[in-house]
């Protein structure tokens, strides 16, 4: 078992994003709007051996916290993931991201012929029908979307 | 069984025991449509039809005028405000105020259950862009049971497009709550969506295939469907698609005896005109059967029928 906390350095102020899926720490890297030309220091460890994961990825962010909206899409992606927050090398509040049984606002129906695509005074809405292969059904059209789909509005 | 107040947007949200119901509302509803009745009577029907379909339109109107309500109601080439740009939820909360019900034809999918979410009064789905058709499987279910006597234990094929038929789409959420097998016929590119595959699956047998001749032999309906030229990226493609899920007297002689053949209509050439007067035609039928169908549910809607 190799030391994740060697592995990877430790950060100051901010947050870290534990337990991602393997595989999509550079997709919740694009959640977060990290292009590589924002200042800061984000800390990226893919593939890490994990005892409740086969592997993990882990994100760290230097001075930054998580918006409402932005746990919301890192649980679709990473239904297992945790955001820790760090102040002063110390975590001072872990919880685990929470997939809802009923999504709104946070993605698009991938149906171009759905009416919540169109100009209409509401949000797109999606029920979760698996969490994990990730697969959604839109309120409206019914069309199903994996996360593969989500991905590509992200 | 309570319906008064209630939508018709997708048959996915109805039970076996609700349509069940409804069918047998429709059987009362055959001399009711002959005889006339007043049962509606002082009751409004508006039609939205933002897509052209004077078969539906005609239909939901004939159903309203035989149980003495009115209706009202616009048609594609009138609908100055949508094409203003006007979304459907504006014309909604206008509309509710004109009419007891309300029937919406709508281009885009998902376009019924947005309207009934912005109606204060039940919305009738009349055809969802390639989504559903609910009232036209509704009575091609009824078809079925006055044909058949029953739909249980039966072998039915449905034909054509599945990918964008909308009736297709609605019959087989309600036929996955009888015990049938159904049997997807289609081109590949046009097979059954996967949203209705994954609904439907593990609720009764479904075989999928793209030769009509592996079928023909052991269904007792056979339901088909138009394929539209425009699905197709070239001209070749698609002639060589048409010929094979076209019915004539040729295929029609492995067929049981009692086989029938239903079409949503309007046909194109899936059918050969031959076929018309065989024993196997009801598709004529259908039309009278949606009137009838229509009126059982303006009467459960509305609470005018328990
Ligand atoms: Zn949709």
């Amino acid at each position: 078992m190799v030391e994740t906390t060697l592995l990877v350095s430790k950060i100051k102020n901010g947050t870290v994003i534990d337990h991602i899926t393997g595989g999509h720490a550079l997709d919740v890297v694009k959640i977060l709007g990290i292009t590589g030309r924002t200042r800061g220091t984000v800390l990226i460890a893919m593939y890490v051996p994990s005892k409740q994961l086969t592997t993990k990825d882990i994100v760290k962010v230097e001075g930054r916290e998580l918006k409402p909206e932005e746990v919301d899409k890192i649980a679709l992606l990473a239904p297992r993931a945790s955001i820790n927050i760090i102040r002063n090398y110390k975590v001072i509040n872990k919880k685990r991201v929470r997939l809802p049984d009923i999504i709104k606002g946070i993605a698009q129906c991938g149906n171009p012929a759905c009416i919540s695509n169109s100009n209409e005074p509401i949000q797109p809405k999606f029920y979760v029908k698996s969490q994990d292969p990730l697969m959604i059904r839109c309120h409206y059209c019914s069309y199903i979307m994996e996360k593969k789909d989500i991905l590509e509005q992200f | 069984m309570e319906f008064q107040g209630r939508d018709i947007i997708s048959l996915k949200d109805f039970s076996r025991e609700e349509i069940d119901y409804i069918l047998r509302i429709a059987r009362t509803m055959e001399s009711v449509a002959k005889n006339g009745s007043d049962l509606l009577a002082g009751k409004i029907l508006a039609t939205l039809f933002f897509e052209p379909s004077t078969r539906t339109r005609l239909s939901f109107e004939s159903a309203m005028h035989r149980l003495g309500g009115s209706a009202i109601g616009f048609a594609e080439a009138e609908i100055a405000s949508v094409k203003k740009g006007e979304n459907l939820a504006d014309t909604m909360r206008v509309v509710e105020s004109y009419a007891d019900i309300i029937v919406v034809r709508h281009p885009l999918e998902g376009a019924a259950r947005l309207a009934a979410e912005f109606a204060g009064v039940p919305v009738i789905n009349g055809g969802s862009g390639a989504e559903e058709h609910p009232t036209q499987a509704l009575l091609d279910l009824y078809t079925i049971v006055k044909e058949k006597s029953r739909i249980d234990g039966l072998s039915i094929a449905l034909v054509g497009d599945l990918r964008y038929g909308r009736t297709v789409h609605s019959l087989a959420y309600a036929l996955s709550l009888f015990d049938v097998t159904l049997h997807f016929v289609s081109p590949e590119m046009l097979r059954m969506r996967r949203e209705v595959l994954e609904t439907i699956t593990g609720k009764i047998e479904v075989v999928e295939t793209n030769r009509l001749e592996d079928v023909i032999d052991g269904v007792d309906v056979l339901y088909m469907t138009r394929i539209q030229k425009e699905r197709f990226p070239d001209a070749a493609e698609y002639a060589k698609v048409r010929g094979s899920y076209r019915i004539d007297l040729p295929l029609l002689e492995s067929a049981r005896e009692d086989m029938i053949v239903l079409h949503p209509l309007p046909r194109v050439d899936e059918i050969a005109f031959e076929v018309d007067k065989t024993i196997h035609a009801r598709y004529f039928g259908q039309v009278w059967n949606g009137v009838v169908m229509r009126m059982a549910l303006l009467g459960l809607l509305l609470g005018q029928i328990k």
